[in-house]
């Protein structure tokens, strides 16, 4: 079966600044994996890149059959990326965002109250102002704009962050739903015992470039080169 | 494109009904103006009637600027700019959905300007036929423009300071005409207007295409 994600050499430039600087990654339908490394070590950019949002200049970058070099928009409305901001509209309500944001893709209206129903957005909450949230519950509403989409591709970026352990339970339910529904997840998280726990394999990003794999073992294709600095592989639990 | 435009308007002034940021900030903006024109000329209260058609429609660039950077800056939050590439929204109905939602709102803000002049500077009103086509006329290409030039604006930092530099100089045409076209209707010479309102539709229709065009590439560098 196709990989999902396919980068080979994949250079990205942040300014002058390589922040992905050859990264080879492939990534099979259905795998849930998690991104770790530190500060500074092109996670936000790898995921960014996933998402069209970031441009590859240099290498092969494929996703979900898209050449990223050749045209990234044509994958951004197949994927659901959470970064650091959450793309809420702070004047209008939890339900006016998810309602807009759904319409916006195309996706049925009755996904939105779904959505909102398995974030617990539920009652008095959708009427507030986004802008009136906590960071959690803002992070739980741009969640439920993804989710009413059913992307093909997740692409989370610290998804835990700012979430209570309510939450945190409903993000990895989220995951493993979207998983069930045939979907593939990237997940970039310092929270590693957490993270572990959803991931199936951990890929670890240091410098602009993939370090290691436990997904991969030295020499197969895709795989980080031997002796890359920090590139020992961690065994998912 | 129509459906993509018609949310963008709809979210965008459901984002207004909400702030009320216009109602609330651009409008006594707007009045504020007029009365500081009022002081400036008052002496000659003869030469202020005269005036309204250039002044009213300089009070109107001047709350396009607000309006028009009122309407990137809720892009620029919170990673909204991201949200609208990801959304699968065509880039030409986001811009005609702005340009939209920045018209309906100065064409609030022209109404409030006219009672404005009629109260403050005693101008005598007639000619409404070609008032008003000039207004929808100029307000369409101010809106388009304004938009097409906001999104050029919107990924620098100085954007608050630039977009005035950059629009004010584009939108001459329209403030020349559209005054033009109002000096005909109040002095009750309306054939001499309408040849205006056609520069004015003529300037409309080139930043709306342009616009619909450009705004996708121009989304991206911002």
């Amino acid at each position: 079966m196709d990989a999902v994600i396919s980068f080979r050499g994949a250079v990205a430039l942040l300014g002058r600044f390589p922040a992905l600087a050859g990264v080879d990654l492939d990534v099979a339908p259905g795998e849930v994996v998690l991104l770790q490394g530190p500060n500074g070590a092109g996670k936000t950019t790898l995921l960014r890149a996933c998402a069209g949002l970031v441009g590859v200049t240099d290498g092969a970058a494929t996703v979900l059959g898209v050449d990223l070099r050749h045209d990234r928009r044509a994958v951004r409305s197949r994927v659901g990326y959470l970064g650091h901001a959450t793309g809420l509209y702070d004047e209008l309500s939890v339900e006016d965002n998810v309602r807009f944001w759904t319409r916006a893709a195309g996706a049925d209206p009755t996904d939105a109250e779904a959505a909102m129903a398995a974030l617990g957005l539920d009652g008095r909450l959708r009427q507030v102002a986004v802008g009136r949230l906590s960071a959690g519950q803002r992070r739980r509403t741009s969640l439920a704009t993804l989710l009413a989409r059913r992307p093909e591709l997740w692409l989370l970026d610290e998804p835990h962050a700012g979430l209570d352990n309510v939450a945190r339970d409903l993000v990895d339910g989220l995951v493993a739903d979207a998983v069930a529904a045939g979907a593939t997840v990237l997940v970039a998280s310092h929270e590693l015992d957490r993270a572990e726990a959803i991931a199936g394999r951990v890929v670890t990003v240091s410098g602009g470039v993939v370090v290691g794999d436990t997904g991969r073992t030295p020499g197969e294709a895709g795989a980080p080169g031997v002796g890359a600095p920090g590139g020992e592989a961690r065994r998912a639990p | 494109m129509l459906r993509d435009a018609a949310l963008v308007a709809g979210k965008d002034l459901r984002l207004e009904a909400r702030s009320r940021v216009a109602l609330n900030q651009i409008a006594p903006f707007a009045l504020l103006v007029l009365i500081l024109f009022a002081f400036a000329l008052d002496p000659d209260r003869g030469l202020l009637a005269r005036a309204t058609p250039g002044l009213y429609w300089v009070a109107v660039l001047l709350c396009t600027l607000l309006a028009v950077q009122r309407s990137f800056g809720v892009e620029a939050a919170d990673g909204n700019r991201d949200a609208l590439r990801l959304s699968g929204l065509a880039p030409g109905g986001i811009f005609l959905g702005k340009a939209a939602a920045v018209a309906v709102q100065l064409l609030a803000l022209e109404v409030l300007l006219g009672l404005g002049v009629v109260v403050l500077y005693n101008t005598p009103v007639g000619g409404w036929l070609l008032l008003g086509s000039t207004c929808l006329a100029a307000t369409a290409g101010v809106a388009a423009a304004g938009t097409l030039y906001g999104v050029l604006a919107a990924g620098l930092r100085v954007r608050e300071t630039l977009l005035p530099l950059l629009l004010l100089p584009v939108l001459a045409p329209v403030l020349i005409g559209s005054t033009r076209a109002f000096e005909a209707a109040l002095s009750g010479a309306a054939a001499d207007g309408w040849p205006w309102v056609g520069l004015l539709a003529v300037f409309a229709l080139v930043y709306i295409v342009a616009g619909a065009l450009a705004f996708g590439p121009l989304l991206e560098e911002s």
